[in-house]
């Protein structure tokens, strides 16, 4: 019994670590995509975490990404001494799988797969990706709380600290956005600027309208992927049954785990 | 054709439909499952519940289904029927150009079939498009970028090898290029979705059309930005069409987007038939108004009536030199068969 108890925990321990792990594209954690199906711990030092995508066509460079970040952050874990991370009906799965849970380390296995250019650059296009939609969301949080654009352009970190914002969107992309400002040295004291561009500019306050068209139409590409990847991982494995009320869509495999309840199993 | 509440007439030719054999017995092995399990998530997720067909109906619909969902149900006027082979998935090609042009035959006035080919066959790319040319006299081709052939698991438009088939186009008159950028495979430090190989083509081949569907989503930004630079792409709308029922406010600022860079003249309506039908497509979309917000935001770009009209036909049918006063004629001499049943 305190044993059952103890894997539950550790399953815990595995899920929260797994939240740090995003889906590059969409800039979102996988555990709220939904895309992590089984989270597994064996006499407290083994894990095995499966995952699947929302369809069998999903980029394998994300894959690869995902699979990698998630051995990443559960080998965080001090209690950790093997991890088996399996990506589930992929078309790029047996590589992906290989990759992961082999010897060789992720920029080994990257440059298998591609012709020269360092893994850093297209992670750090992400990273950017990242960066206008968190700042987007704030900006547009700030004008709509009826700050100029002058004071939104001059403010400090140490004044963006102190907003309280109320709306759920915006309270969820203040901390991150702070984290990749910090991370990517684009701010580290409370004098400095709260708003740079990716390239470290400031804003000059009659160009806040055009910054902000510009992060739009990254957002709009990234609200494409959100919203088609929630609906299809939501859709995948389901089928239309036409009853008397009419098509309905039915889940047709059986047993599949709902991801979010698998830590209470 | 599609008829107004205030009884105007509109002329529906549908830039993006597909007459596909995805069923088990067609299936060469599982991603040939896999392939059309997609498209049925996407149908699934996308499409209002009372839409929805089964599974077994949606792997293989039949000539008659078709012609009702298109022109009877649906409002169609005319259809541009895409040709994809995935010849790695599927045992006798996922939709090919003889199965597509027979079930044309029997409307030849309501369809313009379409062709495909695959710039890595090589020398036997270039007779297949004279085959194509020969037997069915096509206008147009669809690429598919993210096919598997053998090893190779994608492949750019500006590759040399297409650069040879796009010359023979050029040369033969087939110059609708319609392009579906789907995710490319390795390498894995390229984009998977990068539209870029689209600019180079454009300029290089200024006499053929490149119509880009699914206009460039999910690279909307790099697409708009490389259709303001070419006179000669335009975006289909197939994919961003279904969010105005699912995400209609977002569906507005993908509009506003292509309005204000690509323009009202450039774009081309698609329903993706069989993943969608036309009906509700169409209907949702006469109804619809970008929000006031969004449109301001991007110097006050609006559907109008006008646009509308433009962009549910007018504009394909420019592309494919179809005269609309003449073939609205002859479609009422030829008015929809309801098979009897």
């Amino acid at each position: 019994m305190l044993n059952e108890i103890q894997q539950s925990e550790l399953a815990t321990a595995v899920w929260e670590q797994l939240e740090n792990v995003s889906d590059p594209e969409l800039d979102e954690p996988i555990t709220d995509m939904g895309f992590v199906e089984r989270v597994e711990v064996f006499a407290s030092e083994k894990v095995e975490v499966d995952f699947r995508l929302p369809t069998y066509w999903c980029s394998p460079n994300f894959a690869f990404l995902m699979a990698f970040g998630i051995r990443q952050e559960v080998e965080k874990l001090s209690w950790v001494r093997e991890v088996t991370v399996t990506l589930m009906d992929h078309c790029f799965d047996a590589q992906v799988n290989a990759g992961v849970n082999g010897s060789c380390s992720f920029d080994e296995v990257f440059s298998a797969y591609s012709s020269g250019e360092e893994l850093e650059n297209v992670k750090l296009k992400f990273l950017e990706k990242a960066f206008i939609r968190r700042q987007e969301t704030v900006l547009l949080a700030l004008q709509q709380a009826g700050y100029s654009a002058e004071k939104i352009v001059t403010m400090k970190l140490g004044e963006f600290d102190r907003i309280d914002f109320k709306g759920e969107e915006e309270s969820r992309q203040k901390p991150r956005y702070r984290t990749l400002l910090i991370s990517r040295n684009l701010a580290s004291v409370s004098e400095d600027l709260a708003f740079v561009t990716w390239a470290g500019e400031p804003i000059e306050p009659r160009n806040l309208r055009q910054h902000l068209s510009e992060l739009r139409s990254v957002r709009i590409n990234m609200e494409f992927n959100g919203a088609l990847c929630r609906g299809l991982s939501n859709t995948r494995y389901k089928e239309v049954e036409i009853g008397a009320d009419g098509p309905t869509l039915v889940d047709f495999i059986q047993g599949r785990v709902p991801p979010r309840n698998v830590e209470s199993v | 054709m599609y008829k107004t509440k205030d009884g105007k007439e509109i002329f529906i030719l549908d830039g993006h439909t597909h007459f596909w054999d995805g069923s088990p017995e067609n299936q060469a092995n599982v991603h040939g499952k896999q392939f059309i399990d997609c498209f049925y998530a996407y149908h699934t997720n996308l499409s209002p519940a009372e839409e929805l067909w089964e599974k077994g109906k949606f792997e293989k619909y039949s000539a008659d289904d078709v012609y009702r969902d298109l022109f009877i149900e649906g409002p169609d006027d005319m259809a541009i029927i895409q040709s994809t082979y995935l010849s790695d998935f599927y045992k006798n090609g996922f939709s090919s150009i003889e199965r597509s042009s027979e079930m044309a035959s029997r409307h030849p006035e309501r369809f313009i079939v379409n062709g495909t080919f695959d710039p890595r066959d090589g020398e036997k790319a270039l007779e297949y498009i004279h085959y194509m040319k020969e037997n069915f006299d096509i206008q147009g081709v669809k690429m598919y970028t993210a096919e598997w052939n053998g090893d190779s698991k994608g492949w750019a438009l500006n590759d040399p090898a297409a650069y040879k088939c796009f010359e023979l186009c050029d040369k033969l008159g087939i110059r609708n290029i319609h392009v579906h950028k789907g995710p490319t495979i390795i390498p894995l430090n390229k984009d998977a979705f990068d539209v870029h190989d689209v600019d180079y083509a454009a300029t290089d081949f200024q006499n053929l059309n490149w119509i880009i569907e699914h206009c460039g989503l999910p690279r909307l930004d790099d697409f708009c930005w490389i259709a303001t630079q070419e006179t000669n792409v335009y975006a289909g709308l197939a994919v961003a069409l279904p969010f105005i029922h699912s995400r209609p406010r977002y569906f507005g600022e993908v509009m506003a987007e292509l309005l204000w860079w690509v323009g009202e003249d450039k774009l081309l309506f698609g329903s993706d038939y069989a993943i969608w039908t036309p009906a509700w497509l169409v209907d949702q979309f006469w109804n619809y108004q970008i929000p006031e917000d969004i449109s301001a935001e991007r110097g006050g770009v609006q559907l109008t009536d006008d646009v509308k009209e433009k962009i549910l036909g007018l504009n394909a049918a420019k592309l494919y030199g179809i005269d609309v006063a003449a073939k609205l004629q002859q479609l009422s001499a030829s008015p929809i068969q309801v098979a009897a049943e």
